[in-house]
């Protein structure tokens, strides 16, 4: 059970509260000129974070306001909370630099390495996931 | 089309009104274990839900009404005769005597409305919305320590405080009226849930302590 300190009613336990999924995803500034491509991505597309990684969260059953909250993936540690449209903190490291590539993105054991027998290369050691990773 | 006579006869209704645990008042009445722990629901209430922004003219015109609005979570604002709960930072739940409400020769809603004016926020009649539970007794706090996990000793929660939380995972609004009372608002169709749950909880407090 997370216990989470909402910025109007201190901490509570996690099932006082609802997920709202990834923060500062802004809406498109003209969603007509969009391609279905781009409308999909703006859609459904979120960032899959390995690390830290800012969110939205609702009190849901407290004072009924959301928030922002910037929780490690990994450890759940919940490194702060912040209002709604509130600059993601900084200091903590952005997740835009650990965020998996965007597609096209080969699969990492069909790039040659030049001078290595194809199939002999390291696994990758990148704190990042691969894409299809399944953990 | 309005059935104008059923208005005009609106305290006839007020004879057939059933509050949402009333029939698990015979329930209540023998799962209460005097001196121990007592739970029963409370009286009809009239309830209204305001939404203004605090620092407007309106908030102040609407304090002026409520006697005053409380600042912060936890607060409890207004007189005797009603109690003004904070139920978010621009959120909050007028509970007063039900004879204060407007079809049984009160004002209370017109009094807030015409306070609210052409602000923005609103003012609605939430009389129907939620029931009470009046849970006393020197072992009130531990039956709801059962289901809430909010720090509930007297040190923290003091008389005059309410809380939007959970109980029992429903979610309530936790007002606590006295050192060994409380009251519970859960919305009526969580009623015979929680009612029941209450009871399962008091249950222990029956028997003999074992030593
Ligand atoms: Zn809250």
């Amino acid at each position: 059970m997370l216990l989470i300190s909402c910025p109007n009613c201190g901490s509570r336990d996690e099932t006082e509260f609802h997920y709202g999924g990834q923060a500062h995803v802004p809406y498109p500034e003209n969603p007509n000129d969009l391609s279905d491509r781009e409308w999909a991505e703006f859609l459904f597309y979120r960032d899959n974070t390995k690390g830290a990684f800012a969110e939205r969260w609702l009190h849901s059953t407290g004072c009924r306001q959301w928030f922002n909250m910037l929780r490690d993936t990994v450890t759940y540690d919940i490194q702060a909370v912040y209002p709604m449209g509130a600059p993601r903190p900084a200091g903590a490291p952005d997740a835009l630099s650990v965020v998996v590539p965007k597609r096209p993105l080969k699969q990492p054991e069909l790039i040659e390495q030049p001078g290595s027998a194809p199939g002999t290369a390291a696994p990758s050691t990148s704190t990042t996931a691969p894409e299809g990773a399944t953990k | 089309m309005a059935n104008t006579a059923a208005l005009t006869g609106i305290n006839g209704l007020r004879e057939i009104r059933r509050s949402p645990a009333s029939h698990l008042a015979a329930a209540l009445e023998s799962g209460s274990v005097p001196g121990t722990v007592v739970l029963k629901e409370g009286p009809f209430q009239t309830m209204a839900g305001v939404r203004v922004d605090p620092a407007s003219e309106a908030a102040s015109r609407i304090a002026s009404v409520t006697g005053g609005l409380p600042a912060r979570c936890g607060e409890v604002a207004g007189t005797e005769q009603a109690s003004v709960l904070w139920l978010g930072p621009s959120e909050f739940l007028v509970v007063a005597p039900e004879e204060d409400h407007d079809t049984l020769g009160g004002d209370l809603l017109g009094s807030l409305t015409a306070a609210l004016g052409d602000a923005p926020g609103q003012v609605v009649d939430l009389s129907a919305n939620r029931t009470t539970f009046e849970l006393t007794g020197p072992r009130a706090r531990a039956v709801l320590e059962k289901g809430c996990a909010l720090d509930l000793h007297p040190r923290s929660f003091t008389p005059g405080t309410a809380l939007a939380t959970e109980v029992g995972n429903i979610p309530v609004v936790l007002l606590k009226n006295g050192e060994e009372s409380f009251r519970l608002f859960p919305r009526a169709s969580f009623a015979d849930f929680l009612g029941r749950w209450l009871l399962d909880a008091m249950r222990e407090f029956a028997s003999p302590e074992v030593p």
